[in-house]
């Protein structure tokens, strides 16, 4: 009796398997790839009521990773939040859907100068979702003088006070900047010459540590005097410390664009272009951008902030001033000399 | 059972798929081109030889930081894990409990908590951060665990007739823990040596987060040429090189192991505690 029980009791069991599968397939699932804690997510739920699916993100926290997991055999993204340079470099290796703009209406929101960017002219392939800049956050108590240059990220008054980013592109681009030169500089002598800036600033003892996510904690803590961050992290550190400010070089700076695409492993590209005009829409948007605190691109997004926000020209930098600054482009094969470049500042000595 | 060899066979597959298989790639990577698949020792030699990164100096800082860590958790291990081991201690299971609580949390999230007390005090901040001290700070807090459990485990169990028949003989305190404790304690040591060192060599995280990446390490190096570039030939050499250093580590510490008397004579000893019960 108790084997009969048994049997009948696992036939129900995968009865219920079956029957509870084909529920989820009978509702269409959008499958999102985006940065950690990138979008409030209060959003999703709201578009799975409105276009009847079921939302499921998965999360990644670098380009690079992202790219790799994509490669992967079984990748089945809909919706992607590459950057600039990446962006570039999946439309080179032919791993983007091409947008329909008829059926994303709400790409009229969109500011028109943040769609004709290098890396992908018109928006055939990206919609921008969030874009930002790298400046300098600085301990008013320590840092008495005007913060205008990255030079004073060379100053030898600040030994054993300044937090560099750890990411090649970005320290090296610094060091470029400062020299000069183009932040996708090629050139091999305009390379040594960056490369020999950052081992200087290393051996002098200026830089007290290489972080990435960490500097924003460590500055609110009052540990050091300078700090590299990120337009984002230098809001929410001002937030959690009044000593802490935020400057921009007077001759300029990296603007960084993250942008939303649909990956050729998308199987339902109908639904991911509604996805990202549910996006594009004014409310939606908005509740993003103040949700996460960098730059938005949508038109009636941005009106709805603060004039605190608005008119801060160190979070929304004026034209003249972005005039001044530069875009990541894709180095191809010059990103293994960059990588190398930086392995080689930080392992020196 | 006449057939019980088969239960072993879950194991011999993991083994096969999770080490075996992991370990022939590494050693592919390393001795392949990744793109033309012809053998190459260009991996090896731009390790050895390359001229902006001295890959020969990080492994020796590596490899002295791990035997510094092992050697601090020998010496605050053994006098804990003895103590612990005294019969006369009340509740050792709650002290023990508490030794490997901090295990109970992630490695990765521990090394942040870490960082974050070590930042967040500013006469901790500027001993320990940023710099060898609190590299090794970190590393002694992660492994100590393992050392003292394995000594723990070992002493715990040790008769304490020996112990009594050595004062009967006339033994002092201090010639009973040189004499009978300690040698027969070996193997828990060695255990713990090698358990400590092991992981501590190719130890990651720690140095880019409490070092701040100012001290490097072999670990964080490897780390880094598989996870954010694609150049995983010079990855898997390290690799095996890493391995090579293991491995001559673990035959040292088993030399010094077999060379000690008192293990040689544990048979006898053995034969004598037989008798006697």
């Amino acid at each position: 009796m108790k084997k009969y029980l048994s049997v009948l009791l696992a036939v129900c069991l995968l009865a219920g398997c079956c029957m509870a599968f084909t529920a989820c397939e009978s509702k269409p699932v959008l499958r999102l790839y985006n940065w950690y804690d990138y979008m409030d997510e209060s959003i999703l739920e709201e578009f799975e009521q409105e276009y009847n699916c079921t939302v499921k993100v998965s999360y990644f926290t670098d380009n690079e990773g992202m790219l790799t997991k994509l490669q992967a055999p079984g990748a089945n993204y809909d919706v992607i939040f590459p950057s600039d340079y990446t962006v570039q470099r999946m439309i080179a290796m032919d791993m983007l859907h091409e947008l329909d703009h008829n059926n994303i209406p709400n790409i009229a929101n969109i500011d028109r100068k943040y769609l004709d960017m290098d890396y992908d002219m018109g928006g055939k392939y990206s919609i921008p979702y969030m874009w930002g800049t790298v400046g300098i956050l600085y301990n008013t108590e320590k840092v008495k003088e005007p913060v205008t240059s990255w030079d004073i990220l060379w100053d030898e008054k600040y030994k054993d006070e300044v937090y560099m980013l750890n990411s090649s592109r970005d320290s090296i681009g610094i060091a470029l900047m400062k020299l000069g030169y183009s932040l996708n500089e090629r050139d091999d002598k305009a390379l040594e010459e960056a490369k020999a800036e950052l081992i200087k600033q290393r051996d002098s003892g200026i830089v007290k540590a290489y972080y990435v996510d960490e500097v924003k904690g460590m500055m609110a803590k009052g540990n050091a005097a300078l700090g590299v961050v990120y337009t984002g992290d230098a809001i929410i550190a001002m937030g959690e410390a009044d000593f802490l400010d935020f400057a921009l070089p007077e001759g300029g700076t990296n603007v960084w664009f993250d942008a939303v695409c649909i990956p050729k492993t998308s199987q339902n590209k109908e639904l991911a272009e509604k996805f990202i005009d549910f996006l594009c829409r004014g409310d939606i948007a908005f509740r993003n951008v103040d949700y996460i605190g960098y730059c938005t691109p949508n038109k009636l997004a941005y009106e709805q902030l603060d004039d605190e926000i608005k008119n801060n020209t160190k979070i929304y930098p004026d034209e003249e001033y972005l005039k001044k600054c530069e875009i990541f482009i894709d180095l191809g094969e010059k990103t293994d000399a960059y990588d190398k470049l930086w392995l080689t500042v930080t392992t020196s000595n | 059972m006449k057939n019980s060899k088969y239960f072993a066979y879950p194991y011999v597959l993991w083994m096969v798929f999770f080490i075996v298989a992991p370990l022939l790639l590494v050693v592919y990577y390393a001795f392949f081109n990744y793109g033309t698949g012809e053998f190459t020792l260009a991996n090896f030699t731009q390790v050895f030889t390359d001229k902006d990164i001295n890959y020969v100096l990080i492994f020796l800082r590596s490899v002295v930081l791990a035997v510094a860590c092992t050697a601090i958790c020998l010496l605050i291990g053994y006098p804990a894990a003895y103590f612990l081991a005294d019969k006369k201690l009340k509740m050792p299971a709650v002290i023990v409990l508490l030794f490997i609580m901090p295990m109970w949390m992630n490695f990765l999230l521990r090394t942040y908590a870490t960082m974050n007390i070590l930042s967040g005090i500013p006469f901790l901040e500027r001993l320990f951060m940023n710099n060898v001290w609190g590299v090794l700070l970190g590393m002694v807090y992660n492994y100590l665990p393992f050392m003292i459990l394995p000594v723990y485990s070992v002493l715990s169990k040790m008769d304490p007739s020996y112990i009594e028949a050595a004062s009967d003989l006339g033994a002092s305190p201090r010639c009973t823990f040189t004499r009978v404790v300690f040698p027969l304690s070996l193997p828990g040591v060695v255990t713990g040596i090698t358990m400590v060192f092991m992981p501590a060599v190719s130890t990651f995280a720690i140095a880019t987060l409490i070092g701040g990446s100012k001290v490097t390490i072999i670990g964080d190096i490897i780390q880094r040429y598989f996870g954010k570039t694609s150049t995983w030939g010079i990855g898997s050499a390290l690799s095996v090189v890493l391995l090579l250093f293991i491995i001559i580590g673990m035959l040292i510490t088993n030399a010094v192991n077999m060379r000690d008397p008192a293990r040689r004579k544990r048979g006898a000893s053995g034969a004598v505690k037989k008798q006697t019960v």
